[in-house]
């Protein structure tokens, strides 16, 4: 037990920091995730051959591979060409932060647009039906009517495509990246105690799943009340 | 000689004969093969290198049959103490820092650090000089300490092992890498390094460097870490030592 | 590119080690699986209230994480009594663990969705609670629980390429081993890619054969 005491006094600043890197990554990751994620989940249901095949690809690409092999592909991959390096692009690539972030969203938008893709397809027939019949066109369809439905559908099976992202973000530590995992191998590396090193992350990344499922919960609540109010 | 006397000497003898035996223990010797040209993979999958050949000729001079076991090098210390290896040859160096967590024999070689960068970035290697640069290094190596102490506004970039660390000088995302010298001339050999020299002078910095590669046993091991020792002296005196030094190091890495 | 083809069996052998962990892992991970659902599925609050707060933990944390964990803290628990604990006994260990965790809450919801009708009119006709599971229960959650295993099957070869990161030489590792030492890891790391994918698109065909298969007789197909 003091062993857990003596660890936390001394390098609890390196655990917050962090902490706050991976909070850091899963939020901004999300966030562009969805917003990519919705015009692939769109691609994958279009009528267009060329379109759908490509959104297809991309997805099997990214569900179908680890996550550690394009962290590694891109971060060190796209470090190999001196065409990169000598490119507009190279201040952004260079940076292990932006190579992690390149790679989750691409990672997460991949998982969440199938997940908007069950849900638009899980929309009941007649609420599509009623809006056309009120005149809409297809995209007036779709923001008012078919996305937002589609989204409440989704919203428990995102928020644990959330919690798997956050996991996903251990794996930063891998290319220098010092959040919660990568700080924890530090630590653990100057303590020679890892059981309880990697203890206390564990409660950290735990305390952040509950956190994050409390925050969909909430989002649940709010988004399907008319299913409550609707007696 | 009576039936009695040749039986008690055959008898004897045989016992003689099987100590050697009992004492061809198995040793469990714990390594980084991503450290040329001390310990590296050859496409074949077979580890070579100086500590491989160092920890084979030990072995052989104390009769034991040994196991080298390729893992990571943060983890070699958290194995040794747990008694999944039963000893590290995979030149670490000998600090106060972990002589509180195991003990070592030797030291095996010495050797200092050294700072490496591209050709043309004159860099200086003063605190002022280093503030903001990127410095590559190794999880859980002295080299990681020597920067954050000597160079507290150089930015510290911590790899899983060194030839990432290279892989990322070469794109251009680290400034300096700070490893092992000997390490080093390997990588500046190479037609990747050409573009890269040493700046500044060999570090030797023994107080948080270290003073030289040492064989970690567990703590109170003492005796493994004197039959290692023993080993030890005795390969340097035969000429084996030197022989597979001259195989992978143009320089005399014995210990002064 | 040239540099390709020495490495290719280095890269061949990591294939087959990381097939062996993956498949090794489903064995496990299915009969803890289904093992940890029963628990769930118990009367007793004793044994249910444990297995999911038990489950709920080790699927809130990375998988890198229970890993170091269990490759660190293995030995030092089971050192005394000789038994060894290497990277892919951990390996093993932590994703089995993960995917039995998993794998509980998809058999829990396989079997509740059996007609509670048929294990009466089981226990109507004298089947004992075990015949009524083996015959009745069983049969039937395969079709249910096949598209979730089957995803967690697809993670758990994905999740193989953690145990690299502790020394297991899987394809993660040669691949490492490549890149760097010809310093060209946007080919290596592309093959290993491809190398999964591989795995992926036939696992695919075999599942929709699994599914096709476990189908057979029901209405609507």
């Amino acid at each position: 037990m003091e062993a857990f005491a003596a660890i936390l006094s001394e390098h609890w600043p390196r655990y917050l920091a962090g902490t706050w890197l991976t909070i850091q990554l899963v939020v901004i990751s999300a966030i562009l995730g969805v917003l990519l994620a919705v015009p692939v989940a769109l691609a994958r249901l279009s009528a267009n051959p060329g379109l759908r095949g490509l959104a297809t690809g991309y997805s099997l690409f990214f569900r179908g591979t680890p996550l550690l092999v394009q962290i590694f592909l891109i971060y060190f991959g796209l470090g190999q060409f001196g065409l990169v390096r000598s490119s507009f692009l190279w201040p952004f690539l260079r940076e292990a932060y932006v190579c992690a972030l390149i790679t989750f969203v691409l990672n997460t938008a991949a998982y969440s647009a199938e997940v908007i893709r069950g849900g638009i397809l899980a929309v009941p027939k007649g609420e599509i039906e009623a809006a056309r019949s009120c005149g809409m066109s297809t995209f007036t369809a779709y923001r008012l009517v078919i996305l937002p439905r589609a989204f409440s559908i989704a919203l428990p099976a995102y928020s644990n495509e959330v919690i798997i992202l956050m996991k996903g973000t251990a794996l930063a530590s891998t290319i220098t990246l010092m959040e919660l995992m990568g700080q924890a191998q530090l630590i653990s590396s100057r303590t020679y105690q890892p059981i309880q090193v990697f203890v206390i992350a564990g409660v950290i990344y735990y305390a952040l799943t509950l956190i994050i499922t409390r925050i969909f919960g909430l989002l649940e609540a709010r988004f399907n009340r008319y299913q409550r109010l609707a007696r | 000689m009576n039936k009695l006397a040749r039986l008690a000497a055959a008898l004897g003898l045989a016992a003689l004969a099987a100590i050697p035996a009992a004492a061809q223990d198995k040793i469990k010797v714990g390594t980084e093969a991503a450290y040329a040209p001390f310990a590296w993979v050859l496409p074949s999958g077979e580890l070579t290198g100086f500590d491989i050949d160092v920890t084979k000729a030990l072995c052989a001079q104390m009769g034991a049959e040994c196991e080298i076991v390729n893992q990571s090098f943060d983890g070699l210390i958290p194995a040794l103490n747990a008694k999944k290896i039963d000893a590290i040859i995979a030149s670490m160096s000998i600090t106060e820092e972990r002589q509180q967590a195991i003990d070592f024999a030797g030291p095996y070689y010495h050797v200092p650090a050294a700072f490496i960068a591209a050709k043309d970035a004159g860099i200086e290697l003063t605190p002022e000089g280093l503030d903001g640069k990127f410095v590559g290094v190794q999880r859980g190596t002295t080299m990681a300490n020597y920067v954050e102490q000597s160079f507290p506004d150089a930015r510290v970039q911590v790899y899983d092992t060194l030839e990432a660390a290279n892989l990322d000088l070469a794109s251009g995302r680290v400034d300096l890498v700070f490893a092992d010298s000997v390490v080093l001339q390997e990588f500046l050999k190479s037609p990747d390094g050409a573009s890269f020299a040493v700046v500044g002078d060999p570090v030797y910095a023994t107080d948080i460097l270290g003073t030289g590669a040492g064989i970690g046993v567990r703590k109170g091991d003492t005796a493994l870490k004197e039959k290692f020792d023993a080993a030890l002296a005795a390969i340097i005196a035969s000429g084996e030592y030197k022989t597979i030094n001259d195989k992978y190091i143009p320089v005399d890495i014995l210990p002064k | 590119m040239e540099n390709l083809t020495p490495y290719l069996p280095l890269l061949l052998q990591g294939l087959r080690m990381t097939l062996l962990l993956a498949v090794s892992t489903l064995v496990v991970g299915l009969a803890l699986g289904m093992t940890l659902a029963l628990a769930k599925l118990s009367r007793h609050a004793w044994l249910s209230r444990p297995v999911y707060a038990v489950t709920d933990l080790l699927r809130g944390i990375p998988e890198f994480l229970i890993l170091l964990v269990i490759y660190f803290g293995g030995t030092q628990a089971l050192g005394r009594f000789g038994i060894e604990i290497g990277p892919f006994a951990a390996g093993l260990t932590a994703l089995s663990l993960v995917f039995g965790s998993y794998a509980s809450e998809t058999f829990r919801a396989a079997f509740q969705s059996v007609p509670k009708g048929q294990t009466e009119a089981g226990r109507a006709y004298g089947f004992t609670r075990w015949q009524c599971f083996r015959l009745i229960e069983l049969p039937q959650i395969w079709k249910v629980a096949i598209p979730g295993l089957g995803n967690l099957w697809q993670g758990a070869v994905k999740d193989t390429s953690l145990v690299s990161i502790v020394g297991l030489d899987d394809l993660m590792r040669k691949s490492n081993q490549a890149a760097q030492a010809t310093r060209e890891p946007f080919t290596f790391y592309l093959v290993a890619s491809l190398m999964f994918l591989a795995i992926t698109l036939v696992s695919m065909a075999v599942l929709a054969w699994l599914e096709r298969r476990a189908s057979r007789g029901l209405p609507g197909r």
